[in-house]
């Protein structure tokens, strides 16, 4: 992977067309659409997408319409990585037998975090195995939301879902996130990140080194929705926001494993002060909102035990990573 | 015939070597495979293949069949030709991407090494896995012996990349019996399979701004694969799929017809292989191996004077229901073996499609329902000849004992 630092400037994202383009049926205050629209301006060159069964497969392939602006397969739920696995071995072998041009195609895997973590791990668990050349994207809403707001193992805790409902026993999801992006590092992936839409030069820049890996590469998207999480439409730039400055989600990458914080991230480490309370975050969101009845306060101690936590062991292993 | 049979080389393979050895003669490009008995033998064998530079194929391990089943598709769907192989369990977990394989019109070729499913665990033959994918839109033929599951699969390529059938075929070889089992196989040479096969075409579309471009992922013509239709549409999507399998009955037929050419090889007409059954007055239908040692027998039963017959399906998928009727119509009691169970369904799969193709015959034959081998249970060839006695029986009084038996079931 090359150093190379790329210019992203909002003039030039303007001018480059939309490879998932307008028109979908996404609704107001989709993060995840956004985020696919901010991968695909990162795109270098020829590419081929493959996209999990998912909210984002769903609203820009209606037949006999799409919004996609380069070739795109769609096959199943569990098996995006697997799909990249097959589009990059015919390309691999096609191109070596002259049956294709050798032009070089990047493959980018899209998954939700039901498509990711769930019901989709073992096949991109194979596929980073078997060292695929493909950048896989995570678009991350902390839930099933296509089916109807089911919990997933992303789903944070407390988080009411209508799988884990706020009952008057029970106060929403009692497990927490599922580390994924460890999960992943620790298949000694050259390239492991976690971004999110409202810092969207580092979330294009991440892309871009993703793709610019020679085997697979790793992507997690923070991406807010509205309907799941009860929020308002208009806020979900401010709550990609919120969640880097709460710690909830830093954003950070590791190349070859050593772990970096992105700057959004790096100015609360070098100034705590800055770092807001968690209740900042869960504040406005309705899955959050039986967390703010006096009997359920302690679990928003809890989740802002866990986020420092969490916190701290990360600035560790950045520490670790720069020594 | 203008052509000339080619000059072919005899060797000793099992049923799996054979097909890895046809694969590695179709020029394919991906092969994506999870591995598991007895269909073992063709991935290891091609493995070798690969590790010695015989091929020139991308071979992907995969973590599951399920896996193995997808990055099939994908591949084919990138352009590629694509084979892989799998059995029972490994079958089972393709399952859903079986339907999608068919359902996304990529020409994918697979062996299945047919073999029992679990519960209770079983890794000995019978066809109770891929006759429980009977409806995912796949060609499926079933092969007699190690020389045909070659021949077959060479054939299989040439079906399924046919630009109006465009569908995934699948070669069922008896787990065991025909895919541990040394055999003579001819083979043909590597340029004579390769000019019988050929290159793979693409079905040509028309994109919204009226142009004319192959089916396959390529960045210089975008498409949209696999994308999410309404009732609107979904309904004529599948419609296309069963005109692809009648369009598949006549290619069959050719193939099989061609292949004969240059092999000196057919299988009765493609779909269905009769043995003495002009004149039979009772016969059996069977899928499979058993049809090898059936034959046997209705020699035996024929040097006895006893007009007994044999009809193997070859092709169940697209089933050809018209050959089946007017090669059984003649027949007084027709037996038809299942080498699988559908409990509750009252009688064997391949039973009830028979029986349905027999119904609209002014005359029918009388029939019945034999469940056999399951599990890789032997079936001795006093059993099958005792069939056929039955059948006579059953002939002369003008009805059958049951409607279903089970073949050497300890009851």
């Amino acid at each position: 992977m090359t150093t190379q630092e790329w210019k992203f400037t909002a003039k030039d994202m303007a001018i480059k067309p939309d490879l998932f383009t307008s028109g979908h049926r996404a609704c107001a205050g989709c993060a995840p659409a956004a985020v696919l629209r901010l991968v695909m301006k990162a795109t270098r060159g020829p590419t081929i997408v493959t996209q999990a069964t998912g909210c984002m497969e769903i609203v820009g392939s209606i037949y006999p319409y799409t919004s996609w602006n380069l070739p795109w397969l769609h096959t199943a739920f569990e098996n995006a990585a697997a799909n990249a696995a097959g589009i990059d071995a015919a390309i691999k072998i096609m191109q070596k037998k002259g049956k294709m041009s050798k032009e070089h195609i990047d493959i980018i895997a899209l998954a939700g975090d039901g498509g990711t973590l769930d019901i989709g791990l073992q096949a991109l668990s194979g596929a980073v195995e078997r060292g695929h050349d493909f950048l896989f994207v995570l678009y991350d809403n902390e839930g099933y939301m296509n089916t109807g707001i089911q919990r997933s193992s992303s789903t944070p805790l407390g988080a009411s879902t209508t799988t884990s409902p706020a009952g008057s026993v029970i106060p929403g999801k009692l497990e927490t996130k599922k580390p994924i992006t460890e999960i992943m590092l620790a298949h000694g992936m050259e390239y492991v990140a976690t971004a999110t839409p409202y810092y969207w030069k580092d979330l294009l820049t991440k892309v871009r080194k993703g793709l610019e890996v020679e085997g697979p590469a790793f992507l997690h998207v923070f991406a807010p929705c509205p309907r799941g999480w009860r929020s308002e439409p208009s806020k979900s730039m401010e709550y990609s926001k919120l969640a880097v400055e709460s710690c909830i989600f830093p954003i950070w990458e590791a190349v070859n494993g050593i772990r970096q914080l992105s700057t959004p991230s790096k100015i609360l480490q070098l100034a705590p002060q800055k770092k807001k309370p968690v209740k900042a975050y869960l504040e406005g969101q309705g899955r959050f909102r039986h967390l703010f009845l006096p009997k359920n306060s302690h679990v928003i101690d809890q989740i802002q035990s866990l986020t420092d936590a969490r916190w701290a062991k990360l600035l560790k292993q950045c520490e670790t990573a720069t020594n | 015939m203008t052509a000339k049979v080619i000059k072919q080389e005899t060797t000793g393979m099992n049923g799996d070597e054979a097909i890895a050895f046809a694969v590695k003669q179709c020029d394919v490009d991906v092969v994506a495979a999870y591995p598991i008995t007895p269909q073992t033998i063709i991935v290891e064998k091609f493995s070798e293949y690969v590790a010695n530079g015989e091929v020139q194929t991308e071979f992907v391990c995969t973590e599951s069949e399920h896996s193995a089943m997808t990055a099939s598709l994908a591949a084919s769907a990138t352009g590629a030709r694509v084979f892989t192989a799998s059995a029972s369990a490994g079958l089972a977990l393709m399952h859903e991407m079986l339907f999608v394989t068919s359902g996304s019109r990529t020409p994918v070729v697979m062996a299945v090494a047919n073999r029992a499913l679990s519960s209770p665990l079983n890794i000995h033959g019978d066809q109770s896995d891929s006759m429980a994918e009977r409806d995912s839109g796949w060609i499926q033929m079933y092969v007699e012996n190690a020389q045909e599951a070659y021949d077959t699969t060479i054939q299989a390529f040439k079906i399924a990349e046919e630009l109006d059938v465009s569908l995934p075929a699948l070669v069922g070889l008896d787990g065991f019996t025909i895919s541990h089992t040394l055999e003579n196989v001819n083979t043909l040479s590597d340029d004579a399979v390769k000019a019988f096969v050929g290159e793979r075409k693409y079905p040509m579309v028309t994109t919204h701004e009226g142009k004319q471009v192959p089916f396959k992922l390529d960045p210089a013509n975008p498409m949209t694969m696999g994308p999410n239709v309404a009732p609107a549409f979904y309904f004529e999507f599948k419609r296309q799929q069963e005109e692809a399998m009648r369009n598949a009955l006549i290619k069959i037929r050719e193939i099989n017809a061609e292949y004969a050419k240059i092999s000196g090889r057919s299988y009765g007409n493609g779909l269905i292989d009769a043995h003495k059954l002009d004149d039979a007055e009772v016969a059996i239908v069977v899928v499979g191996s058993t049809a090898g040692t059936l034959k046997v027998i209705v020699d035996e039963l024929r040097s006895e004077g006893v007009k007994a017959g044999l009809l193997r399906i070859r092709t169940f998928r697209p089933f050809p229901a018209e050959e089946i009727k007017n090669a059984l119509k003649n027949v007084k009691v027709v037996a038809v073996m299942d080498k699988s169970m559908a409990p509750g369904a009252q009688t064997g799969t391949v039973f009830s499609e028979v029986r349905n193709a027999l119904f609209d015959l002014k005359q029918r034959p009388l029939t019945t329902s034999i469940i056999f081998g399951l599990g890789g249970r032997d079936t001795a060839p006093r059993d099958l000849r005792k069939i056929y006695e039955d059948l006579m029986k059953a002939a002369r009084v003008g009805q059958v004992d049951s409607l279903v038996r089970y073949l050497g079931l300890k009851e």
